[in-house]
């Protein structure tokens, strides 16, 4: 998006404005032209450079006033182009992982570079790397990352996250100390403190490296949350770790009050990171409740949120790669339903495209930078790293797994612990922290040459033999085509289940927290967050979704040039072939298409309307039927007092076909529901109007009582304060009901006829319309079929 | 009186003559491990206010949470037997084994009755709850009323029947209409359902 090349652009000419880092003598890419800038003031550009020359140019070229831009744009464009040329054949990148082949590019053109003995770009500097190429990575990952196994496992995620970093980086210290003591190496000067912020910097596994391999090898989903978890929350120790090392190299004494000192600002740097991305996606959500009128730029809200949030907290030196994370996180969801669906469309698009886009060009100038920086080779040191640091992720991953297997549902064996432990690939961010370590770390080349060798060998060797190994050792896989209705009602219901039978044993466990926060959320969070305030229960957006799609294939195969398809899909599902069988769907499938789409229902209604007529489909005339009926019952509906209610605005009108989820509380009558019964002809001594053979929603949480001979039975007395009849009853509640709270009955009602009834807050009731006996307050509701 | 309990299908009958003989059979012949039958027989007197020694479908109903649950009354119905009004201790806990995470270790022995938490025991289990007539089948109008009550009140009539239409057009396989045990068995095969319908604490 132009936007966002802008913004890219726009930053890194505000960059190499006034920062010193960027003072190297600009590259040549490969292949173009060097050209002498012309002659000019440096006040700006003039129209005449040559004022000697009295003849006006009719050619001019001005090269150092595009340069930086130009060269950024030439090396996004060099790096697509390496990627593109990937998947030309598709085996390669079936057996190297892409961070492979980009990081080899990178080596051939880096080598290009340092035989014309030119330098590359500064992007690898502190400021670059960590404004503007990590935001974009972590912010795709938190945007698409699964929340519900994220949020089932999240004590492990931490737990291997915060201990296992911790466990890694003071092993691996420790014994490079020791290692170091050993003369034969020759780097006794490394103490101790050199050596566990050498430490802390190659421990932490690596979001970036670790993503592109295990998005193409399909794990099970419980191994994959939990790397993937582990991998964006390490930041947070990592950063603590990092800073206290330097900070304490610097110090001559170390304090215990300085480890009491750590440990707080752990926790700062943690928790202050989640609360600063929970903040912020708040404000975001918020602010999307309010964009209706400005579509256009809606998507821009969540970018410059999270990259908000993530500078905020680098003001203040907390984990930000926590805080953006979390960011998506909570935005996702409240924004996802504010947001028009093209916005969302569009959304999803701009943050896959940018984090593709910073991991192509991390790695590329990974490879490039490995030629053109000063290495010191020193073989045992290297070898001696490679060897320990596999060796504690190891014993790591082996030691907390049986910690933490008991309190699992789903213990961890050994196939899984193996790949947990194999598949802690490091990469760019180490390399970027190893850059920024301050000169006065003697051995700073020997840690950039180790940290290369490391993630060389991760990347390279780890990456590409992960997938044969993981075949071979044939761990759980996960089939990521789950999403069947059959399988999300019985889930449904086995979780409904097992929350009974807890209940039932008088133990909770994160069900009882999940229901917590669910209710906390529909009651408090929605309201605040969302504009248009509807639970949705899962089973039914995934019905809708999978409607949609029907419909979409439907219209895309029976009119061919009708690309509507594609724009409403998003991304996700696009690689998913959907191979639902179409047998009996064909007109269903647009009748609820209309139905269902409710959000945007009167908009896609004519929309479709519009296709159905220049194109013929096949059954629309059923679907037109439904359009009339529809129509004709709302008119009907407004027969100015037909019924006694909240004012019906045009809004309301508009939103009549949508069921509003609300709450029964005690006398709230401001939503209701009309529900027209059939007439009986003969038996009518009073001068209501017959109501028509249909029925219509309002908006209410009410269930439908569907059956058309529900006869009513007056057995109480008609209060004429409120209106209404109220009935007495004693009954039992059968199980299994849906429920009916206050009748509203039109004044003229005797007894056991057919008449329209008008429903406030149901509570209970049986919907099968055999006999509804309802115990709730003051309501009898005696049916008869 | 006798009281049959199985260890690892092996059926073993012991007499009792009053609760405490119960608790100590059970102790004996574990099909949950020894603290866990305390726990649960602590929690199952306390639901039995009248000390009985047997629950009713009142007691039941008092948990305040269950009766929130939407299907909350048929998994209280699937603690009772059919033609039984009362559910003692044993038929309890012989319940709640169903949902004990499967025991990998022991190797399955084919002669033996399969074991209560098997996977294919927890999918008869929840094929029960929808199943309410017993006669095999979750027809068209089961799965609506499980429907209805799970979504509690948020979609059109017309739109559940679609829901329930398609998804019996997903798994019907031999199209009458109805989803067969086997049918749901191959449904949910790529679930798993032993993660799912486990709870730690029987372990």
């Amino acid at each position: 998006m132009k936007l966002a090349v802008n913004f890219l652009t726009i930053g890194l000419v505000i960059l190499s404005l006034p920062c010193g880092s960027y003072t190297e003598i600009p590259p040549k890419p490969p292949g173009s032209v060097t050209v002498l800038p012309p002659v000019k003031p440096a006040g700006g550009p003039q129209a005449f450079p040559d004022a000697e020359n009295s003849n006006l140019p009719v050619f001019t070229m001005d090269y150092a006033r595009i340069q930086v831009p130009f060269e950024v744009t030439l090396w996004v464009l060099l790096a697509s182009f390496a990627k593109i040329g990937f998947h030309v054949y598709h085996k390669i990148t079936f057996w190297v992982p892409e961070s492979c082949l980009l990081i080899s590019i990178g080596l051939i053109v880096g080598a290009i570079m340092h035989s014309v003995h030119e330098e590359p770009p500064a992007v690898l500097s502190y400021n670059v790397f960590f404004l503007f190429m990590l935001p974009p990575i972590v912010l795709e990952s938190g945007y698409f990352m699964p929340t519900r196994p994220f949020f089932e496992n999240v004590g492990t995620v931490l737990w291997f996250a915060v201990v296992g970093t911790l466990w890694n980086s003071i092993g691996i210290g420790m014994s490079l100390y020791a290692v170091c003591q050993i003369e034969a190496f020759e780097v006794q000067d490394i103490n101790l403190q050199e050596n566990m912020l050498f430490a802390a910097i190659i421990s932490a596994v690596d979001p970036v490296a670790v993503l592109s391999v295990f998005e193409d090898v399909s794990v099970n989903e419980q191994l994959y949350i939990v790397v993937f978890g582990e991998c964006l929350f390490n930041d947070a120790v990592t950063v603590v770790l990092y800073n206290m090392f330097i900070f304490v190299a610097d110090m001559p004494v170390v304090e215990p009050v300085d480890v009491f000192l750590g440990v707080a600002r752990f926790f700062v740097v943690g928790l202050g990171g989640m609360g600063f991305g929970v903040i912020f996606g708040f404000v975001a959500s918020f602010t999307t409740r309010f964009t209706s009128n400005v579509r256009e730029i809606e998507p821009l809200f969540i970018f410059m949120y999270s990259y908000l949030a993530y500078l905020v907290a680098e003001l203040f030196s907390i984990s930000s790669i926590m805080a953006i994370v979390t960011c998506a996180l909570t935005m996702k969801y409240y924004v996802e339903e504010n947001v028009s669906q093209r916005s969302c469309t569009t959304i999803r698009h701009v943050v896959k495209m940018l984090g593709t886009i910073s991991e192509t060009l991390i790695f590329f100038f990974l490879g490039v930078v490995t030629i053109t920086t000063e290495h010191e080779w020193n073989w045992g040191y290297i070898m001696f790293t490679l060897l320990l640091a596999l060796v504690w992720r190891g014993l790591g991953v082996l030691v907390l797994t049986q910690i933490i297997n008991p309190f699992r549902t789903i213990p961890f064996n050994f196939k899984d612990q193996f790949i947990l432990g194999y598949g802690g690939l490091r990469g760019a961010i180490s390399f970027a922290l190893v850059f920024t370590l301050p000169d006065s770390i003697g051995r700073k080349k020997l840690f950039v040459t180790t940290t290369i060798c490391m993630i060389m060998f991760t990347v390279f060797i780890q990456g590409i033999s992960i997938r044969p190994l993981i075949e071979f050792i044939n761990v759980r896989r996960t089939n990521r085509n789950l999403e069947t209705i059959n399988v999300e009602i019985h889930s449904r219901l086995i979780e409904h289940t097992i929350a009974g039978v807890e209940d039932l044993c008088g133990q909770w466990s994160h069900y009882y927290w999940k229901d917590k926060f669910l209710k906390f959320n529909n009651r408090i969070l929605r309201k605040i967050l969302i504009r248009d305030n509807r639970a949705e229960s899962s089973i039914v957006a995934l019905y809708k979704k999978l409607e949609l799609q029907n419909a979409m294939e439907i219209l895309d195969t029976v009119s061919g040039d009708i690309n509507a398809g594609s724009s409403i899909v998003s991304l996700q599902y696009e690689k998913k072939s959907s191979g639902k069988p179409k047998r009996k769907f064909v007109a269903a499938d647009l009748m609820n298409m209309h139905d269902i789409l409710s959000k945007n229902m009167y908009k896609i209604r004519q929309r479709t309307t519009a296709y159905t007529t220049k194109h013929s489909l096949p059954n629309d005339s059923r679907t037109k039927e439904i359009l009339i009926r529809r129509h004709t019952s709302i008119r009907r509906s407004l027969r100015p007092g037909s019924f006694n209610g909240p004012v019906w605005n045009t809004r309301t009108y508009s939103t009549s076909q949508k069921y509003r989820h609300t709450y029964s509380f005690k006398g709230f009558t401001l939503f209701f529901t009309i529900l027209y019964i059939t007439v009986s002809p003969a038996t009518q001594p009073h001068t209501i109007t017959p109501p028509p053979p249909c029925f219509m929603v309002g908006t209410t949480h009410v269930e439908i009582i569907r059956s058309p001979t529900l006869r009513l039975t007056k057995h109480g007395g008609w209060n004429r304060k409120s209106q209404t009849w109220t009935h007495q009853t004693k009954g039992q509640i059968s199980t299994g009901l849906m429920s009916i709270a206050r009748v509203f009955w039109p004044k003229q009602v005797s007894s056991s006829y057919w008449c329209p009834l008008v429903v406030v807050s149901l509570q209970q009731f049986d919907h099968e319309g055999l006999v509804h006996t309802v115990s709730s307050e003051h309501l009898m509701l005696r049916c008869v079929r | 009186m006798h009281i049959v309990i199985k260890l690892f299908g092996v059926p073993l009958s012991c007499p009792i003559t009053n609760s405490m003989n119960i608790w100590f059979s059970c102790f004996l012949f574990i099909i949950v491990t020894p603290a866990h039958i305390v726990r649960l027989y602590d929690r199952f007197e306390a639901l039995d206010k009248e000390k009985t020694g047997h629950l009713r479908p009142q007691d039941f109903g008092a948990i305040n949470r269950l009766a929130m649950n939407p299907i909350g009354d048929r998994i209280i119905g699937a603690f009772f037997s059919p033609g039984q009004e009362t559910v003692d201790f044993h038929s309890f806990v012989r319940i709640l084994a169903h949902f004990r995470p499967a025991d990998k270790k022991h190797p399955k022995d084919p002669s033996m009755p399969e074991p209560v938490n098997s996977r294919t025991s927890k999918l008869k289990f929840a094929f029960q709850l929808y199943d309410q007539d017993k006669d095999g089948k979750i027809s068209r109008a089961e799965l609506l009323q499980v429907l209805r009550s799970m979504l509690e009140m948020q979609v059109t009539e017309e739109q559940l029947e679609s829901i329930a239409d398609r998804t019996i057009q997903e798994a019907d396989l031999d199209n009458d209409d109805a989803i067969s045990f086997e049918e749901f068995r191959k449904s949910l095969e790529k679930v798993n359902i032993d993660h799912k319908m486990s709870i730690r604490f029987l372990r």
